[in-house]
């Protein structure tokens, strides 16, 4: 099912230094990358050329290394950052060119975002820093602190309203601020490297949390991650990032299935692709007016690992696949195996070569 | 015959020296008085005893060069020219300041004591919530009240009280500006450097110039002057060192310039404004006691006759004074400033 498009970027610039045109113009024309550029005019570009849309409802994953320029590009969807040229499409707005008055409106009621680092205010309670946003647009405090309650209630932090955050941790000041973006009621929510500064366990918690708030609000929402597994388990459109120039963006399946730059591949040789991999992406169509004769049934969303334990490592048997009640296709095991084959990593790593 | 007499013959200005008279001309020093009633003899000029080539040295070889004390009486000239003018413009705009102090310190003195003493004390217990504080401030006040110097304490409080207010009411937005613009604030910090090092007591004499010794606001100027500093800079600091994540975020949701100002920023620089108002209060304390050279009222007067008069019980006793002054203003904001640092600790 194809959505619409919420937030559409097209041919976004941004470099930073005392002379981004000149430079644009030399990057434009000359082909210039980033080093070359850092090398002959000493400014920054930060990104080159990007177009992404952005769908409604879905969760778009930004994944790069540090320094490829993901913060800069997040910052560009409010605007927090000018950029140096491009297009950002939101509904009927061109939202570069709007202005501070629409801008302003656009942050408050449109567009909400979670930082790395929290940024909570230390000298208010919990559920004022939840009501920051219902408070910034002019509700009086009997309206904001019922709705804030609830979203803190929601995101399992019943109890600590009136604490102030430095008595919370991490996990739970970024629970914080992941309430005060919902109190925000946007559609839109940006997340920088959310969970980025929290230990392991308490990521994969946070990561069930927005999976679960996801499946009810349907929000449309940006996640910015250096960590593939996190982008894989988050991700419905990934992106990827290098050097501020997108090299890949597709569904992560795909991305895993035919990576297209040695980047991406050095990047997901590390990946367990039998835990990843979904049945629905390695399944083949039912042959027309084949009656399947097979040994069982799987869920087009099951991963290969349970598959494979269903089948006990037999590689000639085949299964129907079942979205619901619905049959969607058949599994051969053969062609499951198939998908497994890692493909080749470069010899160097990339991530190694690039200093 | 003297030393630079070859300067002069050299450029061939012997003629424009001798032009109008020989001797000196000009106002008299203290160091030509006494050098003309020793009658010293002219040591033979040895390199040793070169002077340096300065105004005076250069008048001795010739007449029609100026000798410092010139420039200094120049400035003191000039000065008074536009001293008129400057009063004009000065003198309506501080008179405020001059019903400001008058009027608190009649204020302060007229209420009578056995109001005034639980008032402070009650002042104390909001600031700092510290019994143990509020307990040390009713012994100072009982023993200096003792000892008959009640209304002496009580008017060097209400000085302080005023200049201190004044201080942060203009003292923080001046440093606001200076944390929105670079440009103010590489202007503004060679002046406030310049205040905090002068010597007090060089405040004061432009001060006695512009304006009448007996009016209030010759003192409140000079602390205010010499008080403000610390709580401009710190507030500029403060603003300065305010997260960038939470103003991010502050600008994410939609913050106008203002409410950026009033619920993040100030609060978030609170713990180092509060610090400034400490530093500035102590100041005042430090200037109205200098101050009391200008009429200041207050302990320092106490301290001032102590010296004049030689009566060494009278100036250690309100030197006692005003050290205990000093502990419970210190310890009052300092408690207040830890019960902020506390509520929003990282
Ligand atoms: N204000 C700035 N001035 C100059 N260069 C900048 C500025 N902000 C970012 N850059 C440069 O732009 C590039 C992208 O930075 P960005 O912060 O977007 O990276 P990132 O992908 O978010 O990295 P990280 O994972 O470390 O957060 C970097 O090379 C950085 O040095
Ligand atoms: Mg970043």
């Amino acid at each position: 099912m194809e959505r619409e498009t919420k937030i559409a970027i097209c041919n976004l610039y941004k470099i930073f230094g005392p002379d981004p045109n000149t430079a644009l113009e030399a990057v434009k024309e000359d082909g210039l990358n980033k080093s070359d550029l850092m090398a002959q005019t000493g400014h920054v570009l930060g990104l080159e050329d990007i177009n992404i849309d952005i769908k409604a409802g879905e969760i778009t994953v930004v994944m790069g290394l540090s320094g490829s320029g993901k913060s800069t590009l997040i910052r560009h969807i409010n605007r927090l950052i000018e950029p140096t040229a491009g297009k950002i499409i939101f509904g009927d707005h061109n939202l570069i060119e709007c202005g501070q008055q629409m801008l302003r409106r656009i942050r408050r009621e449109e567009m909400s975002m979670v930082f790395q680092k929290f940024a909570l205010l230390p000298h208010k309670t919990v559920v004022e820093n939840a009501a920051l946003a219902l408070e910034i647009r002019g509700f009086s405090d009997k309206e904001y602190i019922p709705e804030a309650r609830k979203w803190l209630d929601r995101v399992g932090l019943q109890g600590f309203e009136e604490s102030h955050p430095h008595q919370l941790s991490g996990g739970m000041q970024q629970r914080v601020g992941i309430a005060r973006a919902l109190t925000s009621n946007a559609g839109v929510m940006l997340m920088d490297e959310a969970f980025s500064a929290l230990d392991p366990l308490i990521r994969t918690d946070m990561q069930d949390l927005l999976l679960e708030l996801q499946e009810e609000l349907h929000k449309t929402i940006v996640f910015i991650t250096h960590d593939l597994d996190e982008a894989l388990k988050l991700a419905d459109h990934l992106v990827i990032l290098k050097d501020g120039k997108v090299i890949q963006q597709a569904e992560p399946q795909t991305v895993l299935l035919e990576p297209n730059d040695p980047y991406i591949i050095d990047f997901i040789s590390d990946i367990n692709r039998v835990r990843v991999l979904r049945v629905r992406t390695v399944m083949e169509d039912i042959p027309e007016g084949t009656k399947v004769s097979c040994c069982g049934e799987v869920d087009h969303d099951d991963n290969l690992e349970s598959v494979i334990a269903m089948s006990g490592g037999d590689t000639h048997k085949t299964y129907l696949v079942k979205d619901g009640s619905k049959e969607v296709g058949i599994l051969h095991m053969a062609k499951l195996l198939k998908s497994l084959v890692p493909i080749e990593a470069p010899d160097e790593g990339i991530r190694c070569s690039g200093g | 015959m003297a030393t630079y007499d070859f300067v002069f013959s050299g450029l061939g200005l012997k003629d424009w020296c001798n032009k109008d008279g020989t001797g000196s001309a000009g106002p008299v020093s203290m160091a030509d008085l006494m050098a003309q009633s020793g009658g010293k003899e002219i040591p033979s000029p040895s390199l040793w005893d070169l002077p340096f080539p300065s105004m005076d040295a250069l008048h001795e070889a010739c007449a029609a060069f100026p000798k410092s004390r010139v420039l200094t009486k120049g400035l003191e000239q000039g000065f008074l020219e536009i001293k008129d003018n400057l009063s004009l413009v000065l003198d309506p705009l501080t008179q405020p300041l001059s019903w400001a102090l008058s009027g608190t310190l009649s204020l302060f003195q007229e209420t009578p004591w056995w109001l005034m003493i639980p008032l402070l004390l009650a002042v104390v217990m909001l600031v700092s919530r510290s019994v143990k504080l509020v307990g040390f401030v009713a012994l100072s006040f009982a023993l200096l009240s003792f000892i008959n110097y009640y209304d002496y304490a009580i008017q060097t409080l209400a000085v302080i009280f005023v200049c201190a207010f004044l201080c942060v009411l203009v003292g923080v937005p001046i440093g606001i500006a200076m944390s929105r613009s670079d440009a103010l604030q590489r202007t503004a910090i060679p002046v406030l450097d310049m205040l905090q090092t002068l010597p007090p007591f060089v405040y004061l004499i432009p001060l006695i110039f512009l304006f009448s010794v007996t009016e209030p606001k010759l003192y409140g100027i000079a602390i205010i002057l010499y008080a403000i500093v610390p709580v401009v800079r710190l507030t500029d600091l403060g603003i300065r060192l305010v997260d960038k994540d939470v103003i991010e975020a502050a600008d994410a949701f939609g913050m106008t310039n203002r409410q950026k100002l009033y619920k993040v920023e100030i609060p978030l620089a609170l713990p180092n404004i509060m610090a400034g108002v400490n530093q500035t209060i102590m100041m005042s304390l430090a200037m109205v006691v200098i101050a009391s050279l200008v009429s200041a009222p207050g302990l320092g007067v106490l301290v001032l006759r102590g010296i004049r008069n030689l009566e060494l019980g009278v100036g250690l006793v309100s030197g006692l004074g005003i050290v205990l002054l000093a502990v419970i203003l210190d310890r009052t904001t300092k408690l207040a400033l830890a019960r902020i640092n506390a509520a929003q600790r990282d």
